[in-house]
């Protein structure tokens, strides 16, 4: 099948309004006719399940969580952009649009982005009339804050909840739509496979996980809102159950996986401190608008610390690398996440590393609390205010920012803050790639949508900060709820879709007896024992840097690792009723695959690129090399039976309006 | 560290559950409580017992998913914390720890650990909103200016994160914390008024609903809330209630 992006004709600015215009319109009586599904509640799936429902179609979401606002959208912390100039620092629909470009370091649809950039201001018009508390000055009016890789202040916020809010806020909109009766809810169910009818997504398998029962569910339309799959690593920032699932079912039946290898390592997260690690814990980059981040400049210090016999604190300022404000003195420590990642592992490969691993930077405040400090000893009219009480001032305009990441941070390390610098080292948080979309958001498969997050669509090679909110909140409230009509107006006369036919039995039949082989495999290692052997694999060669030899091995060693897996895994319990090691397995299952797809991907991808890097494309200062020439295009993936023999469509990238440069921080 | 843990098994909703005794050792203090509990199950599946099911998601203390009554408090000792964020430094070496499910009539047991906390989607569902439809046309964000202390008030009520600690702490099991908290969000903004009186009727009604008792004043809510949602909430809600209740047109 040929790769058609279907993005409209005309200039720029106008194609979105000129495309809504023209998007064939459902009435409303027909509506009530159609049935969509929504298949997770994040900020992407919820919000596209509210307007839906609003619309009139009759909307049936499905969440694996207790209830729809666990979705880990909640966990994001920095912020939202928008580009409303509240600030008057000179920001625009273009220059946000430009931004994303430019962060993504030219790997994404001009059309996309700029669409993206467009509806950002209706997002925070939306979300402030559903009573979204975002923070504000004194006037009563919105505050903003500046996020990695921009030079204008457009990031709304509240304190380091941001994501919490808005998918609360958007989880209020679909309450309002269940109230009504025009969204059915599915709590604690997880998709298990796509149902495919005459080459059109017409329904889901989805398992109801407080019985294990199998139901099908069907649809004229089935929309993906399922997020990434950073957890093909084991260790990252994602809900223990984020997972591929759905979006590798569909990708099973034909929906081409796009840009697989492109992930997000984001540099500010607490770092790993043991064998028995769960998961990872995001500090928000928001928290880099005031902290510096340094290593000791002299390797004997940075052995001193590891040995635990010196404090960060007794290093001399002369003594101390900033590396990022070295390196990059115009936008020094709000440098992009994939840079700023990079340039920590450089430091730490060296030997500069802090932490008993030795794989930490430090991230620092006592400068921002002393300036901030100063600032309100003069607002507040202390005279002649001693180092200390300047200190104790700053640390409470610190706190009134980022008190709940502060807080976070001391329950998990001990280590208070305010007094000592936090350490922090890159960890994976964000997917780049994900299922294929055209303009419309649909994927290779006719009906099958994908949003948010699961789809590779706007952020290129690298996302911005506050972007993922940006995203889905798009996605789910001004972009699907639209172009979905191009499909379903062609489905007015079909009628409600069988759950009897054929393909519904193949479906249910396949997963019945994935489950059966699970249960039934008296196998001797648990699931999360081979899952972090992906991870590590995953992590060493697939990770912040990358080359030929270390990802052909890492195919291998996955290739060998799913047969291991599949004939060594011990599934304890039945299939009826709750049985989170059974779920977990055939998410694990899955993301095996996946990990296979990734290294292939970043294989084939001879450039570096965003957060690709591969060792043999760099600059002599180790800066990225990019290969417009030969690499401006989406890797889309077909699936032909086994992630190795994948087959590879290019979706060339055409760029108008923007000049494609090296991407300069300088 | 060695530990002697006694857990609440329970095979499914109807089913008849006890405590069972896991002697644990080798447990590290930089482990999170449920990083503990994933070691715990790790060795049960070698011996070929089935693991222990609670619930888990984000594992930073957002997600509201994680709850347990450790030692017979809701999210364990420490204040402001989820069970996900409390770490093993909390115990010391040859500690009996008791683990049990949140017990509220209104929370009915899935399996083992693992509780059945719709009854809180119901009550959002009864009001917990603003009645805005996604036009993208909607007034600009800056045109409803609204006084820094209300808004600050507002997000703090808004940072519940819904995970029943409240109910499970109350010898009432009262879910008025967790009800105020919302409605509170929404009393305090401008957005909130058309819809302020309904609201607040609709939800202590379908609170009522679920079982769920109701507040003497107490105050152990506030205390074992991770968020520390504040009492004034409910002292909110109360007033809010009874000034609807008295000049409500229905």
């Amino acid at each position: 099948m040929a790769l058609d992006s279907k993005i409209p004709a005309g200039p720029l600015g106008e194609k979105w309004t000129k495309h809504k215009g023209e998007i064939p319109l459902v009435s409303p009586a027909n509506k009530r006719l159609i049935d969509v599904i929504v298949v997770g509640t994040g900020l992407a799936g919820s919000s596209a399940a509210a307007s839906l429902a609003e619309m009139g179609y009759n909307v049936k979401a499905f969440c694996f969580q207790d209830s729809p606002r666990r979705a880990h959208s909640i966990a994001a912390q920095g912020g939202i952009n928008a580009a409303k100039n509240y600030q008057n620092d000179g920001d625009s629909v273009y220059r946000l649009f430009y931004d994303t470009i430019k962060g993504g370091d030219y790997r994404s649809r001009e059309a996309n982005v700029h669409r993206l950039a467009e509806v950002s201001r209706n997002i925070i018009d939306q979300c402030v009339a559903q009573g979204v508390p975002f923070a504000r000055d004194y006037g009563g009016l919105l505050d903003n804050r500046s996020f990695g890789g921009v030079q204008v202040s457009r990031t709304f916020y509240a304190k380091g909840q941001t994501g919490q809010q808005l998918l609360l806020g958007a989880y209020s909109a679909l309450n309002r739509q269940i109230a009504k009766g025009r969204v059915k809810m599915y709590a604690r169910h997880e998709m298990q496979e796509l149902v495919v009818v005459d080459g059109k997504a017409r329904g889901i398998i989805a398992k109801n996980l407080v019985t294990g029962e199998f139901e099908r569910h069907s649809a004229h339309a089935v929309l993906l809102c399922t997020g990434g799959y950073g957890n093909v690593f084991f260790l990252s920032t994602n809900a223990m159950g984020s997972n591929v699932t759905a979006a590798w079912k569909a990708h099973r039946k034909g929906a081409y996986m796009a840009n697989p290898c492109f992930t997000q390592i984001h540099p500010t997260c607490i770092p790993v401190s043991g064998e028995n690690q769960s998961k990872l814990t995001l500090m928000s980059e928001s928290l880099r608008n005031d902290g510096r981040i340094w290593v000791p400049a002299k390797k004997e210090d940075a052995e001193a610390i590891r040995a635990g016999k010196l404090h960060p604190n007794d290093i001399a300022e002369e003594n101390r690398d900033y590396y990022l404000e070295r390196r990059y003195p115009a936008f020094g420590n709000l440098v992009p996440r994939d840079v700023a990642s990079r340039a920590a592992k450089e430091r730490c490969d060296a030997g500069y590393g802090v932490n008993k691993t030795g794989e930490a930077v430090y991230l620092d405040f006592a400068a921002a609390i002393v300036r901030y400090g100063k600032e309100e000893a003069l607002v507040k009219g202390v005279n002649n205010p001693s180092d200390a009480d300047i200190k104790a001032l700053g640390e409470k305009v610190v706190e009134a920012k980022y008190g709940n990441l502060f807080q976070m941070y001391e329950k998990i390390t001990a280590s208070n803050p305010y007094k000592e610098p936090m350490m922090i080292y890159p960890a994976v948080h964000y997917t780049m790639g994900g299922l294929w979309v055209d303009y419309n958001l649909m994927t290779s498969i006719p009906g099958c949508f994908a949003l948010g997050e699961a789809n590779f669509s706007d952020h290129g090679a690298n996302r911005l900060g506050a972007s993922a909110l940006m995203q889905g909140l798009a996605d789910g409230y001004f972009v699907a709820p639209y172009t979905v009509g191009e499909f379903l107006s062609k489905d007015i006369r079909t009628g409600a879709i069988s759950t009897d036919s054929p393909e519904f039995e193949e479906a249910e039949k396949v997963v019945r007896e994935r489950t059966d082989k699970f249960i039934n495999n008296n196998g001797t290692k648990s699931v999360d024992f081979f899952h972090k052997r992906l991870g590590k694999i995953m992590w060493n060669e697939v990770g912040m840097a990358r080359n030929e030899k270390g990802l052909k091995q890492a195919i291998a060693d996955i290739q060998a690792l799913r047969e291991e897996f599949y004939a060594d895994v011990r599934v304890l319990g039945s299939a009826n009723g709750m049985n989170p090691e059974l779920d977990k397995a055939g998410r694990v299952a899955d993301l095996i695959e996946l990990g296979e797809l990734m290294a292939k991907d970043a294989l084939e991808r001879n450039e570096s690129c965003g957060g690709h890097f591969r060792e043999e494309y760099q600059s002599e200062e180790g800066e990225a090399l990019r290969d417009d020439a030969n690499f401006a295009f989406v890797s889309a993936w077909e699936f032909t039976g086994v992630p190795a023999e994948a087959k590879l469509h290019k979706e060339e990238l055409t760029f108008e309006n923007v000049e494609l440069k090296t991407r300069s921080y300088k | 560290m060695d530990l002697t843990l006694k857990i609440w098994r329970q095979a499914g909703p109807e089913a008849k559950g006890e405590m069972k005794t896991y002697p644990i050792s080798g447990v590290e203090e930089d482990m999170s409580f449920l990083e503990m509990l994933d070691y715990l199950n790790e060795q049960l599946i070698d011996q070929g017992i089935e693991p222990v099911v609670f619930d888990h998601d984000c594992r930073e203390g957002i997600c509201g998913m994680c709850s347990l009554f450790i030692n017979g408090e809701a999210h364990g000792p420490g204040r402001k914390i989820t069970t996900c964020q409390l770490h093993m430094r909390e115990f010391k070496s040859g500690d009996t720890i008791y683990i049990e499910p949140f017990r509220a009539k209104a929370f009915p047991i899935i399996k083992d650990l693992m509780v059945d906390r719709s009854a809180f989607d119901r009550i959002q569902r009864a009001g917990g909103f603003i009645s805005v439809n996604t036009s993208g046309n909607t007034i600009d964000a800056n045109a409803i200016p609204v006084p820094k202390e209300n808004a600050d008030k507002a997000f703090d009520a808004a940072t519940c994160i819904g995970c029943g600690a409240c109910v499970a702490t109350c010898k009432n099991s009262s879910a008025m914390l967790f009800a105020s908290a919302k409605i509170s969000q929404f009393s305090l903004l401008p957005q909130g008024q058309p819809e302020a009186k309904e609201r607040v009727l609709n939800m202590v009604n379908q609170m009522d609903l679920e079982g769920f008792g109701n507040c003497t004043n107490t105050g152990a809510c506030e205390v074992e809330c991770p968020k520390g949602i504040s009492l004034e909430n409910i002292a909110r809600m109360n007033r809010d209630y009874l000034f609807a209740s008295l000049s409500s047109n229905k």
